[in-house]
């Protein structure tokens, strides 16, 4: 095997910089999403720390001299310029993880790599356009990272509207060139990953090798199909809302200025109807892989497939329709409110299905609890956790007390930040062996799934009492009352923190050691495609078609 | 570790010394809180009850899944189990877990619109109308009447403690405490339009189950019934700028003859009105403890 790879090494690959730049492999392509994905993650989690430093104690102490430091300003104008930095650092936080860590990790990174490979497809449907859709992220990422640095209001500079820039806050509230950058960030990522969706929908539909049906097809396969369709149908109507965002700004419209007639709350609307789906987006290709795990370390089948993959389905279809669970305190009508609820609990079921059905997964198997496993365990209870908050935030009537405060950022972190998140670790600890053909040090691995474990848990679980409480959001200080809850959540982001360092000096060591991992390390239950090939795959994959039975 | 300790240990002793101090004080948040507010309206009391009977359900569900999954991590290991089963499909089980959520949900669902009405259906005719409106940074408050009266609402400033009298960082804390607070009578029904006058604010006030978006160009209303007489404190719930961690709302709630004699004297010179009423609200407070 290691012969033939090495055959198919001479023969085609690209070699210095025209491999990288120029790539239209899966797989090259995979690999610069996962290390793009991996350097916007230390940025996006640098911003965190920052704000859990300065939320430590009660009182501003960190972002004033930040300011002083990178705009040059002073005094008063320090301070000033320090609070809108605090909201500018809250926007980038959610841009960043959600748009350039997130999303690229997975479906860039782990669908380009996998997904072709899984369905027995030597490549993706159009890979000069895979090409362009990951050589849009960097300039879209240096446009965002610039609205940091450039003026937004007066005094102030970077993006402070939040990640969801509600008018008149993005248009008056901030006429400076920051939101314009960021705008166009956002514009040139989603058409980075409308391509990437066409891409994979044509692929899985046309490029699934003889046999595959699409009730075969591997569940990860099908997580991106559907995020996919999510990507297509929802990223679009953004585009539609940040460009009317723009000609406000910019060229005199008015669909959002009320004295000309428009209405600031349908921007939410369109916001929401993307907003909405794309929680889905970052979660449903995490469901797709930690299924895999969870039957590859059991060693058995997925239990009840039928019903995991169309437990995707319905929750990408009715995810389309419950937005304004997000706009519950804006003043829409009392019948609204009770379909929003009604609509958003329905999502409850699948998602209970999926829960249950990976418990089933593991009841009656031979467990054996290898690095990836731990994530995926770990992943199932904290997404559980974040699932039942989201059911009570569901309910109008209780959310009305809940709205902007913490308790929702508990929630909507124990889903990303641990689901998500979780998700994406459990995959690299799982394919990083067939990526690179290299085993990482299981210990180090798991020194960073507990470590980071029990750092995110001690971050994001007082942010409920905090929330209870009534602490607002996106707030640089807060009344002394809330200190002690606030102070426990940033030292659990410092030990987050380190539990980066530990996964980055992991990979380092990884390729220091270069332990070899073999074409299947982990054993007969790991029965996708991939599996057969060597570690890593041949740059080419798949000339002769496998059959499947 | 010792800092946090020192921190906790110094939370929970002024906690005990609010409860101690007086009982209309705990409108605010409160060091180390782990629940909503104590409720000042019957809203807020079914809010809080609702929120309680939610976690009857999803604690459980929570403890439920941990249950399975540490008893697969202890039954199914492979140093126990050696050979997996090769079941994957259970009809029965997989219906079973689609209309056992089904149940739950509905359990959840009716006293949740219920709520949800209630929060629509105040229990009489307002007798007052307050307009607020959310500017970068501070409220102005107009009291609708033939002839509107109103004022502004900021922040306190250190600087004004002493000219205003409210030096008690207990009682006006650190960026909760406003200049001027909006007055309302106790136990009548309160109507608040809110609107925002340059970027979207909210108004939001946790111990009478409240908050709503003051979207500029648009006016929403809702409405409280406060139940204790007090001083109430709410943020500015919508990210709204620079300073949106500084204009706080706060509510006063006095006696209905207290606030016509508030009124009366406020429309004309209202730092004297609001002196007159602390001296005398805070009179009473301090009748009320020494009784006890």
């Amino acid at each position: 095997m290691a012969q033939a790879a090495a055959h198919d090494d001479h023969d085609h690959k690209p070699k210095g910089w025209v491999r990288w730049v120029y790539s239209t492999n899966h797989k090259d392509i995979g690999t610069l999403y996962l290390i793009f994905a991996i350097m916007a993650g230390i940025i996006g989690g640098f911003l965190s720390i920052m704000m859990r430093w300065e939320l430590a104690e009660p009182g501003i102490q960190i972002f004033p001299g930040l300011a002083s430091m990178v705009y040059g300003v002073n005094g008063d104008a320090a301070l000033d310029a320090g609070k809108s930095m605090f909201n500018a650092f809250t926007t980038a936080h959610a841009l960043i993880m959600i748009f350039f860590m997130v999303m690229p990790a997975l479906i860039g990174g782990f669908a380009n790599w996998m997904v072709p490979i899984m369905i027995g497809a030597p490549d993706m449907a159009f890979p000069r356009m895979n090409n362009v859709s990951f050589w849009l992220l960097p300039p879209a990422f240096i446009l965002l990272l610039t609205s940091m640095f450039v003026p937004s209001a007066p005094g102030a500079y970077g993006v402070g509207g939040g990640w969801t820039i509600y008018p008149p806050m993005s248009t008056s509230g901030q006429p400076g060139p920051a939101m314009d950058l960021a705008i166009l960030s956002i514009h040139i990522a989603g058409a980075s990953s409308i391509l990437g969706a066409i891409n994979f929908i044509t692929t899985i539909f046309n490029m699934r090798a003889p046999g595959m049906t699409l009730h075969k097809m591997p569940l990860f396969a099908w997580s991106v199909l559907v995020t996919a369709f999510l990507l297509l149908l929802s990223l679009p109507v953004l585009a539609g809302a940040i460009t009317m965002l723009l000609t406000d700004r910019n060229f005199g419209t008015s669909f959002f200025v009320p004295e000309n007639g428009g209405d600031p709350i349908l921007f939410q609307h369109l916001f929401w109807f993307f907003g909405h789906p794309e929680v889905y987006i970052l979660i449903l290709p995490g469901f797709g892989i930690v299924s895999h795990i969870i039957a590859t370390f059991s060693r058995k089948p997925v239990f009840g497939y039928l019903g995991m993959a169309y437990a995707m389905v319905a929750i990408g279809a009715v995810g389309f329709v419950v937005w304004a669970h997000h706009m519950y305190t804006t003043g829409i009508s009392l019948n609204a409110q009770r379909y929003f609820v009604f609509a958003t609990m329905v999502i409850a079921v699948p998602t209970g299905i999926k829960i249950f059905s990976w418990i089933a997964t593991m009841w009656g198997g031979s467990i054996s609890f290898r690095t990836p496993m731990l994530w995926a365990v770990g992943f199932i209870f904290l997404f559980t956790v974040g699932g039942v908050t989201g059911v009570q935030l569901a309910n109008a009537g209780l959310d009305r007390s809940l709205q902007d405060t913490y308790y929702v950022v508990a929630h909507f972190h124990y889903v990303l930040s641990l689901g998500a998140v979780f998700a994406i670790f459990a995959g690299w600890y799982y394919w990083f062996p067939k990526m690179t053909g290299y085993m990482y040090s299981p210990f180090i691995a798991r020194a960073h799934f507990w470590i980071m474990f029990v750092g995110v848990n001690l971050v994001f679980f007082p942010q409920h009492f905090l929330g209870l409480s009534g602490m607002p959001r996106r707030y640089i200080d807060y009344p002394d009352a809330f200190a002690g809850w606030n102070y426990v959540s940033s030292v659990g982001s410092y030990i987050s923190g380190i539990s980066v360092l530990i996964f980055l000096y992991g990979v380092f060591e990884a390729f220091r050691k270069k332990r070899v991992a073999g074409a299947n390390p982990w054993g007969e239950g790991a029965t996708t495609l991939e599996w057969q090939l060597p570690s890593p795959p041949p740059y080419h994959q798949w000339e002769q078609l496998p059959k499947v039975k | 570790m010792k800092r946090a300790m020192k921190k906790f240990l110094a939370g929970a002793g002024a906690a005990s010394m609010v409860f101690a101090g007086s009982v209309a004080q705990a409108a605010q948040p409160q060091p180390w809180e782990m629940t909503f507010q104590p409720a000042a309206t019957a809203i807020m009391s079914q809010i809080t009850w609702f929120e309680r009977y939610t976690l009857w359900f999803i604690v459980p569900i929570t403890l439920f899944v941990l249950f399975l999954l540490a008893w697969c991590i202890l039954k199914y290991r492979a140093s126990v189990n050696p050979t997996p089963s090769k079941t994957s499909h259970n009809t029965l089980i997989e219906v079973a877990w689609t209309l056992g959520p089904v149940l739950v949900l509905l359990a959840i669902a009716v006293p949740s619109f219920q709520l949800l009405t209630a929060q629509y259906s105040p229990p009489e005719e307002p007798k007052l109308t307050v307009k607020a409106t959310g500017n970068q940074w501070n409220w102005d408050y107009e009291y609708q009447f033939a002839e509107p009266f109103s004022f502004n609402s900021a922040i306190l400033a250190d600087g004004d403690r002493a000219g205003l009298g409210k030096e008690d960082k207990a009682k006006y804390p650190r960026l909760l405490a406003v200049d001027n607070e909006m007055v309302v009578p106790v136990g009548v029904v309160v109507r608040v339009l809110v609107t925002g006058a340059d970027v979207i604010h909210a108004y939001a006030m946790p111990a009478f189950g409240i908050k709503v978006d003051a979207v500029p160009g648009r006016i929403n209303e809702t409405w409280f019934k406060a139940e204790k007489e007090g001083l109430y404190y709410g943020q500015c719930s919508e990210l709204c700028g620079k300073d949106h961690a500084f204009m706080p709302i706060a509510v006063r709630v006095v006696s209905e003859k207290q606030y016509e004699t508030w009124l009366a004297a406020a429309k004309t010179d209202l730092p004297g009105a609001n002196k007159a009423l602390m001296a005398e609200v805070d009179g009473t407070n301090k009748v009320a403890s020494a009784g006890n």
